[in-house]
């Protein structure tokens, strides 16, 4: 499961502080003709670069698992949109996918105020749309006007409330801005990253129609999008491709002043299946390719010829067994309570939690490209993680005498084999919900339901659906347990806050509670809420350590395995450094570029 | 009448591979669910009789296999090992025919475990795998046809036999179901069922639902048989001298129907099988861990599994001889049918 900004929007808006914004707008909207030619005069200030200098031209073939649904930044939610929209659009402030830290974007600085409070951005002067229309600090109001607009449905908006408020924004003159929040945010300006600046000029029409969600569809012609990211919209062709051409206005240049990026193209075909896009790759119709099973990337590394495999290490996939632990109404069925009893004992999930071999899943389903987990946080995730969370190793003993404690004992089946019975004399046995698309949790599944067997219990795995296991798991809650995975957009721990609120939309095992039904769950909510508005990076690490750790010992997700980011390249591409972040290969997309080579020449 | 030649052949055939299945457990080295997680996929094991130094031995031994350094799944002979293989060497518990509690298997390897037909991604003994998951859907295969050609043998008897508007309303009912796209009518009864469905319910929904949705064409054609059967001489003769409805039936219009009734079977258990092959493979029939010839397949479906391990294919080509059995049989049926009938016809013609 991918968990997005604001995929499960839980916040509500609060009154509406828009007002001195809009009449701001306003006042701008009379008169667009008197901003453009002072705009004309400033010089163009270009980012530039470090990094191999690369040679101009080339088209890149990426696949995508699916048509995007849009090429709208504001409203996209799908993997495949986000992929395509990133090579099209640009943000304030970015995270630097490989360092994992901000780095200046269209702002080229911004400034802190002491008490945490204000942001100042400089925008970098004379940059212009893809279409060539300049780009200013209306832009900027436009874009976070539309963000917080509740009508507008951003799927992001959720971050922009800080402290219960709606971030405020004003402009200072033409380049500078002033973000105001409520409350002190501790990612600070990692805030910024994935708001990607709209084009006001072809776009202030459409929203103030009340139409916005019409703007950015696929039907859209390259003439009426423009963005300020490295490639432009050149064509579109349903059901096979999307071709992206290059951005000759971008901002960015390269240590020898050449202006990026290097690629005249970008193609992205429509490839549905995981397997046909190895196919693809194999055959060299594609020139990347990323997002691999371990399996593929195997059998990709066995058969090697004219291009080459990485492995980027552990990403920030995390995944994990849940039990329901949702609070019981008049809806739940009787037999769910009485599972429900087991659940709740929190011995009986650390039994669980110490039956399962880790090791074993990752050698088996990662064929060991991947981590064991022990905690929420995977070793990919350098700067957050708590190191001192102990790793047990595997131990029947350990769970056995667990759930001794808790009450349990055993008996001889029928067969001859040890069936665990809880202290009411009930067999325990349980189904487990696991996503049928996904290869790698139906074998840790299997894997479980034979490590349990061991302690007796009976698992019973129920592939299922994608889409009718989230509405069991987040609607119905008609379920035992279930084995999912997330990923973290960023490193930063506000990136999984919706997970671990207690109010949180995606808190899996008990969602978008009133309040929170644990001590426990209380103790992590007001640890979130302090390292949200710490002020050091050294404070905010101490109390996430302690939300790692109440987890672990909570374990109200048995955190089992984190795959690597597994990826392949033509041999010939440049550049290309693949990271544990989304979007592990394409982030760097303005810098890759095909090397001299006689392969190269055709293209 | 005798037994014709093929006929007989075919049923020795098919009676010595049923007979294997029946007895999978004895058969199987290994429990199917047994998991080695230090050996997946792990490729058939050769039995040698000849070792590295070329002495032959009396009898046959495997090398174990070990892991190539730094790979996942690329393994090597250990030629310094060698591992007898015992026969009826006692092993993992079972139940042979389901029942009787038993501890022998035809053969095993002490210290390790010998993989005849290689592993899967878990490490389970493939062969042991296709044996019960053998069992599994030859088992679904004939518990449904069974069912289908009784519940066709009823409905077609009774329209044929009785006529008028039974007959109208039975062979438009059979119409419907020989028309009923039955794979969508199983996900839909799928998804009406309770999330967890344990092996045996799930063995038994496949076999239910294939068993009643399939007996349209039997019935059709034994009506056929029933409705010829009643007008010939000798049953109206006997209706005359006061026979029963039952009588006739059992007496005179049954064994009619035996030779239409004995091909379907035959034609339909390899029907049957595939059918839970299908819906194994979709992952709608029997679940993980337990093994089917259909989920053994699924496997396949992944690119990976497909270009690296070709011992995956195997549950693939057990049905061959079962399937060909089968068909052989139903062939050699239904020429002893026509022998039959000719046989009768000229025996009544005789003055």
């Amino acid at each position: 499961m991918r968990n997005r900004r604001g995929k499960f929007l839980y916040r509500r808006m609060l009154p509406n502080l828009l007002q001195p914004l809009v009449v701001l707008l306003m006042t701008f909207f009379g008169c667009p003709a008197a901003a453009s030619p002072q705009q004309e005069s400033t010089s163009e200030e270009l980012l530039v670069l470090p990094g191999g200098i690369g040679r101009p031209g080339g088209r890149l073939v990426v696949s995508l698992r699916a048509e995007p649904k849009t090429l709208n930044p504001v409203t996209s939610t799908d993997a495949p949109s986000r992929d395509v929209i990133g090579a099209m659009q640009a943000d304030l402030v970015h995270i630097n996918r490989a360092t994992q830290l901000t780095e200046p974007a269209i702002a080229k600085s911004w400034e802190v105020s002491a008490d945490g409070l204000r942001y100042t951005l400089r925008l970098r002067t004379g940059i212009k749309f893809s279409d060539g229309h300049p780009m200013d600090a209306d832009d900027v109001l436009f874009t976070f006007r539309v963000y917080l607009d509740e009508k507008v449905h951003a799927t992001q908006r959720d971050f922009l409330i800080v402290g219960g408020k709606p971030i405020s924004v004003r402009k200072l003159d033409g380049y500078t801005l002033v973000f105001q929040l409520a409350k002190p945010y501790g990612a600070g300006e990692r805030l910024f990253d994935g708001f990607y600046i709209l084009p006001r000029h072809r776009l202030e029409k459409l929203y103030q129609d009340g139409k916005f969600d019409q703007a950015g569809t696929l039907t859209t012609t390259a003439s009426d999008w423009a963005g300020l990211g490295p490639f432009r919209l050149k064509e579109y062709v349903a059901g096979q491709r999307l071709v992206l051409e290059r951005n000759p206005y971008y901002w960015k240049a390269d240590s020898k002043g050449n202006r990026l990026p290097y690629l005249g193209e970008i193609v992205f075909l429509f490839v549905p299946s995981a397997d046909a896009q190895v196919l693809r790759f194999q055959s060299g119709e594609t020139d990347v390719i990323s997002r691999l099973s371990a399996e593929n990337y195997a059998v990709l590394l066995r058969q090697q010829k004219g291009y080459a495999m990485a492995d980027a290490g552990s990403g920030l996939e995390y995944n994990f067994l849940f039990f329901n632990l949702n609070d019981p109404t008049e809806k739940t069925s009787l037999e769910i309570l009485g599972k429900q009893k087991w659940f709740r004992n929190v011995k009986f999930r650390q039994a669980v939690s110490a039956a399962v071999d880790r090791e074993a899943i990752v050698r088996l389903v990662y064929q060991g490209r991947g981590a064991p987990l022990w905690g929420p946080v995977t070793p990919g995730n350098r700067r957050w993680v708590n190191a001192s969370i102990a790793h047990p190793a595997r131990s029947m003993d350990k769970a056995r005498s667990l759930l001794k404690e808790a009450g349990f004992s055993w008996s001889n089946g029928p067969s001859g084999d040890s069936a665990l019975i809880d202290p009411d004399g009930k067999a325990v046995d349980f189904s487990l919900l696991t996503s049928s698309s996904n290869a790698d949790r139906a074998k840790m599944a299997t894997l479980i339901q034979d490590d349990l067997k061991q302690l007796g219990m009976h698992a019973q795995v129920v592939p299922m659906e994608f889409r009718s296991l989230l509405d069991r798991v987040l609607q119905t809650k008609e379920y035992d347990a279930c084995l999912l995975g997330l990923v973290s957009f960023d490193a930063d721990p506000t990136a999984d806050t919706n997970v671990w609120l207690s109010s949180g939309g995606t808190h899996l095992w008990n969602p978008s509670q009133a309040h929170p039904a644990t001590p426990w769950e209380a103790e992590i909510d007001s640890l979130m809420e302090r390292q949200l508005a710490a002020p050091s990076y050294e404070e905010r690490k101490k109390l996430y350590d302690r939300v790692q750790e109440i987890l672990t010992e909570e374990q109200p997700m048995i955190f089992l395995a984190s795959p690597d980011i597994l990826v392949g390249t033509k041999n010939l591409i440049g550049n290309f450094h693949p990271t544990a972040l989304e979007p592990y290969v394409l982030w760097n997309v303005e810098q890759l570029f095909f090397r001299n080579g006689p392969e190269n020449d055709r293209r | 009448m005798k037994l014709q030649p093929s006929l007989g052949r075919w049923l020795v055939i098919l009676g010595v591979l049923h007979g294997v299945i029946a007895c999978a457990g004895f058969f199987a080295p290994y429990d199917p669910t047994s998991q080695d997680r230090k050996n997946p996929y792990l490729p058939p094991m050769r039995v040698h009789l000849v070792d590295a130094q070329g002495h032959l031995h009396s009898r046959p031994f495997v090398h174990p296999l070990r892991l190539r350094e730094g790979t996942f799944d690329q393994y090597e002979e250990d030629i310094a090992r060698a591992d007898l293989l015992r026969f009826f060497s006692t092993g993992d518990r079972y139940r042979l025919f389901g029942f009787l509690p038993c501890r022998w298997h035809l053969f095993g390897v002490e210290n390790t475990r010998a993989y005849l037909l290689g592993s899967d991604g878990y490490g389970r003994d493939q062969l042991s795998r296709l044996l019960y998951g053998t069992q599994v859907s030859l088992l679904a295969g004939l518990i449904g046809a069974g069912l289908t050609v009784l519940i066709g043998l009823c409905i077609g008897g009774v329209a044929g036999y009785y006529g008028g508007w039974r007959d109208d309303v039975l062979m438009r009912v059979t119409e419907l179901f020989l028309a009923l796209p039955w794979l969508y009518l199983l996900f839909a009864l799928r998804a009406f069922l309770p999330l967890a469905v344990n092996p045996l319910e799930a063995f038994f929904l496949i076999v239910g639902v294939t068993g009643t949705v399939g007996w349209g064409r039997p019935a059709r054609l034994v009506r056929g048989v029933v409705l010829s059967a009643k007008e010939r001489d000798f049953v109206r003769a006997a209706r005359g001298f006061g026979a029963t409805d039952g009588y006739l039936f059992r007496r005179h219009i049954l064994p009619e129907t035996s030779s239409v009734l004995l091909t379907q079977a035959a034609i339909l258990v390899p029907q049957f099988v595939l059918a839970e092959m299908t819906l194994s493979f979709l992952g709608l029939g029997v679940p993980e861990p337990v093994p089917s010839l259909g989920n053994l397949l699924s496997n396949l479906q992944q690119y990976s599994v497909l270009a690296s391990y070709w011992w995956m294919y195997l549950p693939a080509l057990t049905m061959v001889p079962f399937f060909l059995g089968y068909l052989g049989l139903a062939s050699s049926l239904q020429e002893r049918g026509e022998a039959y009938k000719i046989e009768k016809r000229d025996l009544g013609s005789v003055p």
